[in-house]
């Protein structure tokens, strides 16, 4: 089947473990302050990309890929092209490849059911600690991204939890302990990874011609990051 | 036959006849751990390496050479023995003198008066006399050369050809010298030339036959030589200093004989590795004193130097020596050939810092032990200093006991030797053809005389109707040419050390080679798949392009466009073919470029790729810079398409990547890079340089070289101090395609 793609990574190092291929959907409905991949917003963009031909092109690869690494699917919001996610997912589990979905759990029908049936591992974004955040720097809701958690807990699919952390707005003490504390409540979940702010994104802004949130917002760094793991 | 020297080793074939292969599966013990056994530098090294780091700086101050001998003919016995410190483990240098260059003439006397006057001094009135009634290799070739030939050279269609200095890329098996001693290597050589004595007497035959009296008069200089340290090689090594020493001499003694453009030091870690480990058994030896028998070793390689001209280095930058070691790959049984030697040579770039010699080689295998594997793609990471080469796919062709010559030269050692031919530029080839005979940068009118093309859009089936008539045109000349070059030089600058070093019944392979082969495939498929418009000048000549339309870049793992830098390969491979090789060699071919690739594009046109007149190529058979859009493994995928079976000389891919994109800490980027090699090598590529560091740091050291003495990086097919290229070099360099984090 045909789905829209905005890029294909070759060598991922970063998105899940081992060296990965990493397959950019297009399209997404959320509108992260942070976001580092604005030209992946739009649903018309992109390229439309069969199936088949892209996990043909993903087997060519699989020599690479060690025992740990394959191929993660990221965006975007991969949820929003379920099914095709679903249908070369399937096709990689088939031939042995290891499927890593990289999502904001924004989403959920049968499609993303059957998607999940078919993925080893979840990166999922759990972006800010309240609903408020939510709403104000994503566009979208902290309930359903715990609710996505709660189905993957019940499906025990191996997950890992990311947040990008922003320096003055997601780095105090109670975020980062209700982002740690996440793998109390959630067997699942096998690693928390927080992600330094970065403004490499920039130029990408700055060439589509939309204002970048976060501009006068400092970048991250590892002491932050220290940080984050020193509250708990 | 026995000797005492060779107590404790297990007999076999090589107890019969000359065969170090036989001796090594005998005798090596496989290593299977990591690295953790390793010792660090004795306070005797520390002291030996700021000594040769004190010489290179003053070397670097006084504008690249430190000294030259400009009375003495360059041979085995004419200096005075040297010593880096009054200290020295392993002993012997080129001359009198730590870093002090020789003249050696033989190649061509020119080019050694020249090299002397570029750094400001003159050539001995007593050698230029001698050499007015001496003909040197670059006489004889130019006695010979045709117009054509010449012309050929002069437009840069042909070039770095060794038509004036040694043609370099033959290994001597020096580990026979530790094995059997120099006198029962005379004695066989004695024997095969008597053999050859009742043969009928064809050019052949008696060629032969005087070169064998040479190699026998060499192996009786190689002997005193030794004697003039203090050393009788005449018997085999009883110790592992003294293996590596009568080693070691072998490829001074060759250094000392010829200036060759890549003389390498073969495949000897395994080798020594079997002394080292009698010795250790013997109780006569330490691991901390067999590291530093090895670094000692590897400090006098570093010495090693050789008197070049500034075009020369041009083509060749950072004044390399290319003294390859080929380390690691595995056995016929599927035995790894790695040893705690093998580990030991490596840890040389940890206790003597990173440096492009001797240029470290690993020969790849998906078979290699898992801590081996480790211990290379940290040595890369750490020190940008290794390649690596696919030993899957070079062994069936080569067997278990073939080197790496210069860069990516596969050949048996003591087995095979090479008549190097340095490359064609296709890239400029391709304009040729559309310009029908009339180079677009030189003006010089060459090869067959048809015009230039009078399409207003150029199609692919014309282009390459007459792409294939100038190919085959070019390749006969080509071939021509090297049958001129290499007759001379065997009969002029004869490498008589070397060549006594190998079996009597030499197999010949005669190496060519191609720049500019992304530049090509691009260009064609530009031609192909967009619409490419000729812009002509007002006599008609096409001097530039305007291509409109999106077409496929090689180096995006798009089959149909790699497709034709595959069929390229091939078909340059079999139009060399139509023309026999001298003395018989086999035709190789290579895609490999080192530093040259600059200097091609400052000669060649503008291309239908988009590429602009003089703007650089890229390396090897490396995509052209920043046209990769889908990350580094679609990049390697591409290369390693590329058919081994046409390009069994080699195929050079340099690769650049920055840290973070190899994974987020020390131990996933060793294990990601590791995967990455396994990953490349399976899908049949032949060669990697792997640099893994950020643009920034080549940022600043460009700007503030003085800060950054040792950074080393590979090129193509050798590393280099990143400071010693020229400017534009290091420009080059920069602009290279550095994979990114995604």
């Amino acid at each position: 089947m045909k789905g829209r793609i905005s890029s294909f990574e070759s060598l991922g190092t970063v998105d899940g473990p081992g060296v990965r291929n990493v397959v950019f959907m297009q399209g997404c409905p959320l509108r992260c302050a942070c976001c580092h991949n604005p030209e992946t917003w739009d649903v018309n963009g992109g390229k439309e990309t069969d199936s088949i031909e892209l996990s043909e092109r993903i087997l060519r690869y699989r020599n690479y890929f060690g025992p740990e690494g394959g191929v993660t699917v990221s965006g975007g919001e991969p949820l929003l092209q379920a099914s095709f996610v679903a249908e070369l997912f399937s096709i990689l589990k088939k031939a042995g490849i290891n499927t890593a979905l990289d999502t904001s759990g924004c989403l959920w029908n049968e499609d993303v059911e059957r998607l999940l049936s078919v993925t080893d591992l979840v990166l999922l974004d759990h972006k800010f600690a309240t609903e408020e955040d939510y709403v104000k720097y994503t566009k979208g809701s902290l309930k359903r991204t715990e609710d996505f958690l709660s189905e993957l807990q019940k499906r025990d699919i191996p997950t890992w939890i990311r947040r990008v952390i922003i320096p003055g707005i997601n780095d105090d003490e109670a975020s980062s302990r209700q982002l740690l504390e996440l793998e109390k409540r959630f067997s699942c979940i096998k690693k928390t990874e927080p992600l330094p702010f970065r403004k490499l994104c920039l130029s990408k802004y700055e060439s589509l011609g939309i204002d970048f949130p976060l501009k006068d917002v400092r970048e991250a760094d590892e002491g932050d990051i220290a940080k984050v793991f020193g509250f708990y | 036959m026995n000797f005492s020297e060779w107590d404790g080793f297990r007999s076999g074939n090589w107890t019969e006849v000359i065969d170090v292969r036989s001796f090594i599966n005998n005798n090596y013990t496989s290593y299977y751990g990591d690295a953790s056994f390793l010792s660090g530098p004795t306070e005797r090294t520390r002291r030996s390496l700021a000594e040769l780091e004190r010489l290179k700086k003053l070397e670097q101050e006084k504008g690249g050479v430190l000294d030259i001998d400009t009375s003495t003919v360059s041979s085995l016995c004419n200096y005075a023995p040297g010593y880096l410190t009054d200290e020295d483990i392993i002993v012997g240098l080129q001359t009198d003198a730590p870093l002090k260059r020789g003249v050696n003439p033989f190649g061509g006397i020119r080019m050694a008066r020249e090299a002397c006057e570029s750094y400001g001094y003159k050539l001995s009135d007593k050698i230029e006399e001698y050499f007015t009634y001496r003909t040197t290799h670059n006489d004889g070739v130019f006695r010979i050369y045709t117009d054509e030939m010449k012309a050929a050279r002069h437009c840069a269609l042909l070039t770095g050809l060794p038509d004036a200095y040694g043609r370099g890329r033959i290994i001597g098996d020096y580990r026979r010298i530790a094995l059997y001693g120099t006198d029962r290597l005379i004695e066989e050589k004695k024997k095969d030339k008597v053999a050859l004595g009742k043969n009928y007497m064809d050019v052949e035959n008696i060629r032969l036959m005087e070169e064998l009296y040479q190699q026998i008069n060499f192996l009786g200089k190689l002997k005193e030589m030794a004697g003039m340290y203090g050393y009788d090689i005449s018997r085999p090594a009883k110790d592992a200093r003294e293996a590596i020493q009568w080693t070691y001499f072998g490829y001074l003694a060759a250094n000392k004989e010829q200036n060759g453009a890549a003389m390498s030091f073969g495949r000897t870690s395994t080798f020594f590795d079997i002394y080292i480990e009698r010795d250790l058994k013997r109780g006569t030896l330490t691991e901390e004193k067999a590291q530093e028998l090895i670094d000692d070793l590897v400090l006098k390689l570093r010495c090693a130097r050789h008197l070049r001209t500034p075009e020369y280095n041009e083509l060749f930058g950072g004044d390399p020596m290319w003294i390859t070691e080929s380390v690691g790959g595995m056995n016929l049984n599927h035995r790894t050939l790695v040893t705690k030697t093998s580990f030991r040579i490596l840890n040389t770039l940890y206790n003597l810092g990173p440096a492009p010699e001797p240029n470290l080689t690993i020969l790849w295998s998906h078979a290699l032990p898992d801590g081996f594997k480790k211990f290379c793609a940290k040595l890369s990471i750490d020190t940008d200093s290794i390649q690596y080469e696919n030993d899957d796919l070079m062994r069936p062709q080569f067997g278990d006991d073939y080197a790496i010559a210069c860069c990516v030269s596969a050949m048996k050692v003591g087995k095979q030797m090479q008549f190097f031919g340095a490359r064609t530029n296709l890239a400029k080839l391709l304009l040729l053809a559309i310009n029908g005979g009339t180079d677009n940068v030189f003006g010089t009118k060459i090869g067959p005389q048809m015009g230039p093309m009078e399409d207003e859009v150029l199609t692919y089936d014309a282009v390459m109707e007459r792409f294939r008539i100038y190919l085959d045109w070019l390749c006969n000349l080509y071939v021509n040419t090297m049958n001129c070059i290499h007759y001379m030089h065997d009969k002029y600058a004869y490498e008589k050390t070397q060549m006594a070093l190998h079996d009597t019944n030499v197999q010949r392979l005669m190496a060519f080679g191609v720049a500019g082969l992304s530049v090509i495939t691009d260009s064609l498929s530009a031609i192909r798949f967009a619409k490419v418009k000729p812009v002509r000048d007002e006599s008609g000549l096409i001097v530039d392009f305007i291509t409109e339309g999106e077409f496929p870049k090689y180096g995006n793992d798009v089959n149909e466009v790699d497709e034709m830098a595959e069929n390229m390969l091939v078909m340059v491979h079999d139009a060399l073919r139509k023309t026999p090789a001298y003395r018989g060699a086999v035709h190789t071919l290579s895609a490999l470029t080192i530093t040259s690739n600059v200097v091609y594009g400052k000669k060649t046109g503008a291309t239908p790729d988009g590429r602009k007149k003089g703007e650089p190529f890229a390396p090897g058979a490396n995509p052209m810079h920043n046209r990769e859009e889908n990350g580094a493994l679609a990049s390697l995928n591409s290369v390693s398409k590329l058919p081994y079976s046409s390009t069994s000389d080699g195929i050079s891919n340099t690769f650049s990547i920055i840290p973070d994109a190899l994974g987020k800490n020390d131990d996933e980027r060793m294990q990601n890079l590791v995967n990455i090699l396994d990953g490349y090598f399976l899908n049949d590529a032949h060669h990697i340089n792997v640099n893994v560091m950020n643009r920034e740091t080549l940022l600043k050291a460009y700007e503030h070289p003085e800060d950054y003495p040792n950074l080393t990086i590979r090129v193509s097919g050798y590393a280099v101090n990143f400071v010693r290229l020229s400017r534009e070099q290091q420009r080059e360099v920069l602009m290279r395609t550095f994979h990114q984090a995604v």
